[in-house]
């Protein structure tokens, strides 16, 4: 039996890590201490049913905002990062997970069902593809400008949907990005005992332009995607950038039966510990701020009452 | 007007496009000179080609694709080649389109109409003649509609694509060649007039008031089957029936039509489904609930067998509810 998952995670393809704006990092920063807090409110029982952090996956939506930007994303069950990303709103996502007042979606959605002007989340694999698809189609034909994005996961090829999509994005040159967070395992199953060939080969087959990223340095990661990004917004059909990614934590709660030197492995790879060490100065002032921001985030909506649940 | 029924779904699906910027048509093999498999979408392409758009064989994307359109404040409507294929739909529609409308704490329009060539009777076979509207009974958010021979389908069309509930529209695939009863006369014999807000009920029976010894509800596509068996009944056994067709299958729009249903001497429910659960069964029951107490008899619900629909035709004829089916009903 081949593609047993492997002992340690892929080393950092950079010796040092790029600076980032201040703005950068403290989006980045947002997530991280986002997720971590609602680890914490998850094992103190205050979050209900489950939950996806994509801890370790920060800087890809980051990196991706500001090439994107204006865009229609569709993010999927791990799109915490995705939400804050666009919109920094850390009270509405988390009243949102918790079902208290002044949730983004009532409390209806939950953690993977959000909905803003620009923004959808769904909870089912690849169902999201076709829906951007809709979205860049009618971007194309109302000569609107913009990007469609759509997050998903090396899990998600899976998906015969995911073919009946691209296929159809090539055909329509449409202006659609397929942003896969390629972790290396979904849920449980490493993608080597999932997929069979590769995303880029599967991207080559309906003759759809592709990227691959290792960096996890979003300067980097601009610099390499900008020029491909411009491409598709203007007309040179859909685009698949494959990220190959980490996530630090559980696929939700109890189902990570990774390696512990594989998981031990993570803290060097982990942009966070690798940016706190080549830029303390920097680093320790915007992650006190976003701590307590966070932290102030957490107690203001723990105070609130529950969601009211009008919906009709 | 008259004419074939197709031709006045051809013509709603011409007026739609052209007095709505935002009406999109999607579906596989929908481009002239074809017009899809019924000959629904003839000229459609030719005179809209930037919004009437043929696709790869790809239902589930198809759906999808409605859904992200109806997002941006478009109107999609599918035609799914046979209804059949809608099994394809399933997660799109019930997990997405559906869903979207009422997921996300406010409510969000989501335009789509998904129609749907349904029913037997053309000796299709198995997996491209069947009746599904059953699976599509009681989704949240989800309006089921079906083509009939009595109702215009532009004001239908209307209020699908304009309520902001995704919809349904099944048309029974025999209806396509038949003559549209749009002013009322059904052969010589029977007249139809409309019943409750919007037209929703098309009420055909003997021209006058009494009530009948049988109210029939049924839809769209077994009214003709229906219309001859009462017609059987009513020279042969001297029985008065009124046949009661919805242009909405669900929510049932009973209202309009429950003290007609009450004051009728027996009432029965017609449908091409096959039996276990199914539409006729929640009509059935809502009519329990509603007129429990009022109604004289059981309702007589019928309903296909439950068992695979056979591709030769005389089988098929057998398996099928007929007008020989409704009549023995009837007599019994």
């Amino acid at each position: 039996m081949n593609g047993a998952l492997a002992s340690t995670p892929p080393g950092p393809v950079e010796a040092a890590p790029g600076a980032l704006t201040d703005d950068d990092l403290a989006r980045l920063l947002l997530i991280r201490h986002f997720e971590r807090s609602l680890l914490d409110l998850f094992a103190a029982g205050e979050v209900s049913g489950t939950t996806h952090t994509c801890l370790g996956q920060e800087y890809i939506p980051v990196a991706l905002q500001t090439l994107t930007t204006p865009a229609f994303v569709f993010s999927n069950h791990r799109g915490h990062g995705h939400y804050l990303a666009q919109f920094g709103d850390p009270a509405g996502l988390l009243a949102e997970i918790l079902g208290r007042e002044g949730a983004v979606c009532g409390g209806y959605g939950g953690s993977q069902h959000l909905y803003r002007e620009g923004f959808c989340s769904t909870g089912v694999q690849g169902e999201s593809v076709p829906a951007a698809l809709g979205v860049a189609l009618h971007l194309r034909r109302t000569g609107k400008p913009g990007l469609v994005v759509a997050y998903i996961g090396d899990g998600t090829w899976g998906q015969g949907v995911v073919y009946e999509a691209l296929n159809m994005a090539q055909l329509w040159s449409a202006p659609l990005l397929l942003a896969v967070e390629n972790n290396g395992i979904a849920q449980s199953t490493p993608t080597e005992r999932a997929m069979a060939g590769s995303i880029a080969g599967r991207a080559a087959a309906f003759g759809v332009r592709y990227e691959g990223v290792e960096s996890t340095c979003i300067p980097t990661i601009r610099r390499q995607l900008a020029g491909a990004l411009a491409e598709t917004r203007c007309g040179a059909g859909p685009l698949v950038i494959e990220f190959r990614t980490e996530r630090l934590g559980p696929h939700s709660k109890g189902d990570d039966f990774r390696p512990a030197e594989y998981l031990a492995g993570l803290a060097d790879w982990d942009w966070y510990t690798r940016y706190a060490a080549r830029y303390p100065a920097q680093f320790a002032e915007i992650d006190a701020r976003q701590r307590q921001l966070i932290e102030s985030v957490v107690r203001d909506v723990l105070a609130r009452p529950l969601a009211a649940g009008a919906v009709r | 007007m008259s004419g074939r029924v197709v031709d006045a779904l051809n013509s709603a699906l011409h007026g739609l496009l052209a007095d709505d910027e935002s009406v999109v048509l999607l579906g596989e093999d929908i481009a002239d000179p074809y017009g899809g498999a019924f000959r629904a979408t003839r000229g459609l392409s030719s005179a809209y080609p930037d919004r009437v758009i043929s696709t790869p064989i790809s239902e589930n994307a198809i759906a999808g694709v409605a859904g992200g359109l109806a997002l941006c404040g478009d109107r999609a409507i599918v035609e799914v080649m046979f209804g059949d294929f809608i099994a394809l739909c399933f997660d799109p529609i019930i997990n997405f389109i559906s869903k979207s409308v009422g997921m996300f704490g406010r409510p969000v329009p989501m335009r789509v109409v998904f129609r749907c060539p349904v029913g037997g009777n053309r000796g299709y076979g198995p997996t491209h003649s069947q009746s599904p509207q059953k699976h599509f009974v009681g989704v949240p958010h989800l309006a089921l509609y079906e083509l009939s021979a009595f109702h215009d389908p532009r004001p239908i069309f209307d209020e699908m694509l304009n309520s902001g509930t995704p919809a349904i529209f099944f048309e029974d695939k025999v209806l396509y060649t038949e003559a549209a009863h749009l002013d009322g006369s059904w052969d010589g014999l029977f007249r139809s007039r409309s019943v409750g807000p919007d037209a929703t009920w098309a009420r055909v029976g003997l021209d006058e008031d009494a009530p009948p010894d049988w109210a029939i509800v049924a839809p769209g596509g077994m009214a003709s089957r229906a219309l001859a068996a009462m017609r059987r009944a009513l020279l042969e056994l001297e029985l008065t029936c009124e046949l009661l067709i919805p242009s909405k299958l669900y929510p049932v729009p009973l209202d309009p039509v429950l003290s007609r249903l009450a004051a009728a001497g027996r009432v029965m429910v017609v449908e091409d489904g096959v039996a276990g659960g199914g539409w006729g069964a929640e009509v059935s029951r809502l009519l329990y609930e509603s007129l429990w107490g009022r109604l004289r008899h059981p309702v007589r619900l019928l309903q296909s067998p439950c068992a695979v629909i056979p591709a030769a035709s005389h089988l098929e004829r057998g398996h099928l509810i007929q007008e020989s089916t409704i009549y023995s009903a009837l007599a019994e």
